[in-house]
């Protein structure tokens, strides 16, 4: 099958990019960023997916399948890069979906749409509001793509659309939003709070992210990993120091003495938990993770 | 741990017959930690066996293994009937079973307390988490008169409040038993004459309970639990609101019965009311004598 990946140059992109290479997919890539050593059967466009050539890719090549992974987070862009790429991106997307007949289209989302609050629920299914609207302002633009991808089940009826709610993940790449947060010598927690937290091993994500496209998976679907752990021992096996701070200091700190630059919206997250049941993923794919989280944790901490 | 209470190994072995899925980091998919229960239990202990002496009738009504719903009365000021439950469980019970509570929504709010109650498995009062828990064949503590239960004052003690709905059709819905008990003792140990809202609401909690003797600790008076046979129903949840209620009125008829039957037993046990006597006379509760 032919298979067009945006957002290709990202860890988790290339490791996608290399599976389906390996199970004898033809993988296009689109990315503004290179891919300089992209392995064979990988055809790379250097494109903005809001411009024009990537359109072009589209009507030249005709993908089969798309596994749209091209957004960013608060890490790396701005608020305004943010709707552009997340939200307009995502639209040009899947209109070319559409347009160019594309017969299954994926969408890699996010599980912190869903939201951290102390009323929330621990295990998050599929059919709860993403309320991380209403909490997290710098990551309202990624609830609007979830469910703006999510309409594409009503609106294009006759393409297999398929939304991942995609948990943390963590591994060797050290790359992503929990890494982000984990990246310091010293991690900021809130004091007297120890939520869960759910991720899962780069590779993993990856391997659920080929089922989902190999089992032909229509709808939303949240994907996690093994069992979520505690944040205190997250940070004390990834072998990090726990600093924990009085709320009101909390958002003061960041950003600042080598903490991560978290936006405030982002202290609910160090209070509660954001777990999500993927029961529904796990039936229809079969997907089981390889590792476990004490793996995913020591690959973290000692990756070169 | 920040709190790390040497814990009992008698307590910590209670903790590992537990019919839990602990993983190696003894920690369980809800976060529920064997450590923080193992410290927790080890502090409930003395107040359980000593300070107020509980006691247990009935206790082969609490099924073995499987989902339950134990539902009974909540005592006013300081819940340690909750408490006390969970330990009766815990200690009495052969084997062990750990019972989740469904927590009142401030409680995850205050910082520490939120931590230990999801370390222990009390979780915020969602129906997504009872039926959640219920359908992974845990027990369920419920106070169906809800956190107005706990508002009671002195002299209306083990008057039961108006039931809520939600807990029947979640019963029903995820075709849990309800094992309904009594709790005495709690009234007496706690007994509120007023309370305080404005600090209360200072604190993010509904109120301050105010006892006699002024401080919000409990006495150490002698506790019972009486639990009575499991109540079986028959629906998926959907039923009209007159046929739950129907239900609704059986459970709240056996409990008043064990509450009579546990009161009866409790006022033998301590020596003829005493006690109950001498706490009515320093609140000048002009309520009804009893009997």
């Amino acid at each position: 099958m032919k298979v067009l990946i945006t957002g290709i140059s990202g860890k988790l992109g290339r490791t996608v990019a290399e599976m389906l290479v390996a199970s004898g997919h033809d993988v296009l890539g689109i990315d503004r960023r290179p891919w300089p050593d992209a392995p064979e059967g990988v055809e790379m466009f250097s494109a903005d997916i809001r411009k024009r050539p990537a359109e072009d890719v589209f009507r030249t090549h005709r993908p089969d399948a798309v596994i749209h992974m091209a957004t960013v987070t608060h890490f790396t862009s701005s608020t305004e890069e943010r709707y552009r790429i997340n939200l307009r991106g995502t639209r040009a997307v899947f209109d070319h979906c559409h347009n160019y007949g594309v017969s299954r289209a994926i969408f890699v989302g996010r599980h912190t749409v869903y939201g951290a609050a102390s009323d929330a629920p621990l295990y998050y299914t599929e059919d709860e509001p993403p309320l991380a609207v209403s909490t997290f302002p710098e990551l309202a633009d990624m609830v609007a793509a979830d469910l703006f991808a999510g309409s594409a089940l009503w609106r294009y009826p006759e393409m297999d659309t398929c939304v991942l709610r995609l948990c943390y993940t963590l591994g060797p790449s050290r790359r992503g939003t929990l890494a982000s947060y984990l990246a310091g010598p010293r991690v900021p927690t809130v004091m007297g709070f120890d939520p869960l937290y759910q991720f899962i091993h780069d590779r993993d994500a990856a391997r659920a992210i080929c089922r989902a496209m190999e089992e032909d998976l229509r709808g939303v679907y949240n994907v996690a990993g093994p069992q979520p752990v505690p944040l205190s021992l997250l940070i004390e096996v990834t072998g990090r120091t726990n600093i924990p701070l009085p709320e009101s200091l909390v958002k003061h700190a960041l950003g600042r003495f080598g903490f991560p630059d978290l936006p405030e919206g982002a202290v609910p997250h160090l209070k509660y938990p954001v777990v999500v049941d993927d029961e529904a993923f796990r039936q229809k794919t079969g997907f089981e993770p390889k590792f476990d989280e004490v793996k995913a944790m020591e690959a973290f901490r000692w990756a070169a | 741990m920040p709190f790390n209470v040497i814990n009992n190994p008698e307590v910590f072995e209670r903790v590992r017959r537990l019919q839990i899925p602990f993983n190696r980091y003894g920690l369980d998919r809800y976060g529920i930690s064997q450590e923080h229960l193992a410290n927790v239990f080890t502090v409930f202990r003395p107040f359980y066996e000593r300070y107020f002496s509980v006691e247990c009738y009935g206790l082969e009504h609490v099924p073995g293994q499987g989902r339950g719903m134990l539902v009974g009365n909540h005592s006013g000021g300081i819940p340690v009937d909750g408490a006390m439950l969970l330990s009766a469980l815990f200690f009495d019970k052969e084997p062990p079973r750990l019972v989740h509570g469904m927590v009142d929504k401030f409680a995850n709010r205050w910082p520490i307390v939120s931590q230990w109650f999801s370390r222990m498995g009390q979780f915020t009062g969602l129906p997504e988490h009872a039926v959640r828990l219920l359908k992974d064949d845990r027990l369920l503590m419920v106070f169906p008169e809800g956190a107005e239960g706990t508002a009671k004052l002195f002299k209306d003690r083990y008057k039961l409040l108006d039931f809520g709905t939600g807990f029947m059709r979640l019963a029903l819905k995820s075709d849990s038993p309800i094992i309904p008990f009594a709790f005495i003792g709690g009234e007496e140990a706690m007994p509120v004459m007023f309370r305080l809202e404005k600090l209360g609401n200072l604190l993010g909690a509904p109120y301050v309970p105010v006892p006699p003797h002024l401080l919000p600790i409990p006495l150490p008076v002698h506790c019972e639990f009486h639990f009575g046979e499991p109540m079986n129903f028959e629906g998926d949840g959907t039923e009209s609101d007159e046929t739950i209620q129907e239900y609704i009125d059986q459970v709240r008829t056996r409990i008043e019965a064990l509450i009579e039957k546990g009161r009866r037993h409790w006022r033998k046990r301590i020596g003829r009311g005493d006690r109950e006597r001498a706490i009515e006379g320093s609140t000048n509760d002009t309520a009804e004598e009893d009997e």
